[in-house]
């Protein structure tokens, strides 16, 4: 079943045209994704590689019938075509984009919530499910359709989690990578809910980071009512207090979103919590075997 | 991106937020100068770093006349500060602030940042002002008032006349709190701030509210839009190597270790860091390459990393989607061959054409060790370091 995007999902590209956008346009379509269309204004009526091409969301959406986008808009305008894919009333928009300042999502955020749209993102390598579909940069090549969920705040370690479990055997649903910034659309917590009422995902791998609150919220939440089995890495245990850590949101402040911390909020929630980047497969495979 | 007191005392000034009659000094004549154009009295010298806890290190000092600042700046500019904020190795004091003497009645603390939870800004107030805010969060928690704001709609003033009787003003004080709140708000949200901290907002002898500390961080994601509040970057406050990095469009922090380490990815990278540690070595940096990792990068990245001659062997993990192995290959041979490097180097890799890749490295010559996963690189990087 998966979650969020599957083959019979209709994918727009906002930011078709551009090189990223058009690299990654292709490289969904060979994985399976029905990629329908572009957005790049300016350009409606054109077609790019064999897409249609839209001034706006909402001309596409019309034409398309697209109910997802992927946003490949460089951060000056990033957080603007979130608030346009919202306002199109598409159900979900990925976004890609490192870089948007955190005002305008902050922005964003309001006419996103009002509009009941899920967003992924910013600044992630975005969704894949297993052997179907694919928003975003995620190799597909490393994938193998399976039964672990994966909820990411990276991108590259995120690559790392999913060739653990593909040559262990398991297998993804589906693999979320939520981005590493301070103000993102879908939680951790979302997503575990997501993966909950999925019946193909029997667990799942959280890879948090530094800095913020969402691993302990999502510790509250998997101690509450979360009952299949998860394995926890927190990157960031030998990360300096005070420095920013490549992602906006990976910053250990006033003493507080250390990994130590994050790590024992997991554990509490009966997390199996790894130390080494190099065990999650391995601690799924144990934590399976005890379920 | 971080600032001094004294600039972010100016950028507040233009939205209306009261701050101490003061100027900055770059030598002690200049101190002496300005002290006598603030009356002659009493004047504070502050010293100029980005990191806080100056006062108890000695970088603030109460002067009751110019020639006394003259030797307060003196003697400040130049010294090593050492505050328990900037390490041991302190950071060397090239400016100071000098400022008209206020008397304190009160001190009190204000504080704006943008939450993330409620992915809203937070103005929040304490009665507590002059000690760090963490303590009071850590021990008194119910003592720092809080005021989430609508984005939209922006700061209300029911909101900031709430901060201002839990604050305790009264009288005409409340106005003044009030007029203040707006203003910093203002002013966080058009400089696309990440923190805002007046500590301690005082009011003085004669009512008046005052900002007489000022701490103002920026969003770096936004400094495209703000060229006069990049001028304002200070490279003395950065690490030199890192200063360079920068230039080159690389995420890289100096840390104490003797393993460095190449990663595409932040969350890789530290994720490096950690099993690098695991293994029993010390990393020497964070570095993250990103997802240019072509040959003009990768020997930047090099070039960056053995500037630091603490560095014994280096750990190259990287992990491509797109990325081509044996591209990668070339890349670091090409790298390592034009820099002379001698250093082991163990490489990791993951895309496509890996055994491709592997190939070429184990053909090319050079010092090269490859590995198949993560904890094998760790462990093989140190064992290497420590021949």
């Amino acid at each position: 079943m998966a979650v969020l995007i599957d083959r019979n999902t209709r994918l727009l590209v906002q930011g078709l045209t551009g090189r990223e956008g058009t690299f990654h346009a292709k490289a969904a379509q060979a994985y399976g994704t029905n990629v329908v269309g572009g957005v790049t204004p300016g350009k409606g009526g054109t077609t790019h590689e064999g897409w249609p091409v839209f001034n706006t969301v909402e001309d596409a959406v019309k034409a398309t019938g697209a109910n997802a986008s992927v946003i490949f808009v460089p951060p000056p305008g990033g957080g603007d075509a979130v608030m346009e894919a919202a306002e199109a009333g598409l159900p979900l928009a990925v976004c890609i984009t490192e870089g948007i300042p955190v005002v305008d999502m902050m922005r964003a955020m309001t006419v996103v919530r009002s509009r009941g749209m899920r967003l992924v993102g910013p600044n992630c390598p975005g969704v894949i499910t297993a052997g179907q579909a694919k928003a975003g940069i995620i190799p597909g090549h490393i994938c193998k359709p399976g039964k672990v969920g994966i909820v990411s705040k990276s991108g590259t370690l995120t690559y790392e989690a999913i060739h653990q479990l593909t040559a262990l055997g398991l297998g993804q649903t589906t693999c979320i990578g939520i981005g590493g910034d301070p103000l993102i659309g879908t939680s951790f917590i979302d997503a575990l809910t997501l993966f909950a009422a999925d019946p193909e995902t029997e667990a799942v791998v959280l890879i948090g980071e530094i800095g913020g609150s969402a691993e302990e919220e999502a510790a509250a939440f998997i101690k509450a009512s979360f009952r299949k089995p998860v394995v926890g890495f927190i990157a960031g245990q030998t990360a300096p207090p005070g420095r920013r850590m490549g992602h906006a949101g990976a910053i250990i402040a006033g003493g507080k979103g250390t990994a130590a911390e994050k790590m024992q909020a997991l554990t509490d929630a009966g997390v199996h919590v790894v130390k080494s980047p190099a065990d999650m497969g391995r601690a799924l495979v144990n934590a399976l075997g005890k379920a | 991106m971080k600032i001094h007191e004294y600039q972010g005392k100016e950028i507040l000034k233009k939205y209306g937020v009261a701050v101490p009659r003061g100027e900055v000094a770059f030598n002690a004549d200049d101190a002496r100068a300005i002290a006598e154009r603030l009356g002659g009295a009493v004047s504070v010298v502050k010293a100029q770093i980005h990191a806080g806890g100056r006062g108890k290190g000695g970088g603030v000092k109460v002067v009751k006349s110019p020639a006394e600042a003259r030797d307060a700046a003196a003697k400040m500019l130049g010294m090593r500060l050492v505050t328990y904020q900037t390490g041991p190795e302190g950071s060397i004091v090239k400016r100071v602030l000098v400022e008209e003497g206020l008397q304190i009645a009160r001190e009190l603390y204000l504080g704006i940042v943008i939450d993330r939870s409620t992915q809203k800004p937070v103005v929040m107030a304490s009665q507590d002002g002059g000690v760090e805010i963490e303590k009071v969060a850590h021990e008194t928690p119910e003592r720092i008032h809080k005021a989430f704001v609508d984005p939209a709609l922006g700061l209300q003033p029911y909101q900031a006349r709430q901060l201002a009787f839990a604050l305790g003003l009264a009288g005409d004080q409340v106005g003044k709190g009030v007029r203040m709140m707006m203003a910093l708000y203002q002013a966080f949200v058009a400089t696309d701030a990440s923190l805002l901290e007046i500590n301690p907002l005082i009011v003085t002898a004669g009512g008046d509210l005052i900002a007489l500390d000022a701490k103002l961080n920026f969003d770096d994601n936004a400094l495209y839009r703000h060229a006069d509040i990049k001028e304002l970057r200070d490279l003395d406050e950065e690490a030199p190597l890192e200063v360079e990095a920068s230039k080159f469009s690389l995420n890289y922090i100096k840390l104490d270790g003797t393993i460095g380490c190449m990663v595409n990815g932040a969350g890789l990278a530290m994720a490096t860091m950690d099993i690098i540690k695991l293994a029993g070595g010390e990393p020497a940096n964070f570095l993250d390459v990103g997802g240019g990792a072509n040959a003009e990068q990768i020997k930047n990245a090099f070039r960056i990393l053995m500037s630091d001659t603490s560095v014994k062997a280096v750990l190259i993990n990287i992990f491509g989607g797109i990325l081509r192995c044996d591209v990668l290959a070339q890349g670091v041979i090409a790298a390592v061959t034009d820099l002379g490097v001698r250093v082991p180097i163990v490489i990791r890799m993951e895309g496509t054409n890996v055994e491709l890749g592997k190939q070429m490295l184990r053909e090319s010559g050079l010092n090269f060790t490859t590995a198949d996963s993560m904890g094998e690189a760790a462990d093989k990087v140190v064992g290497l370091s420590r021949q």
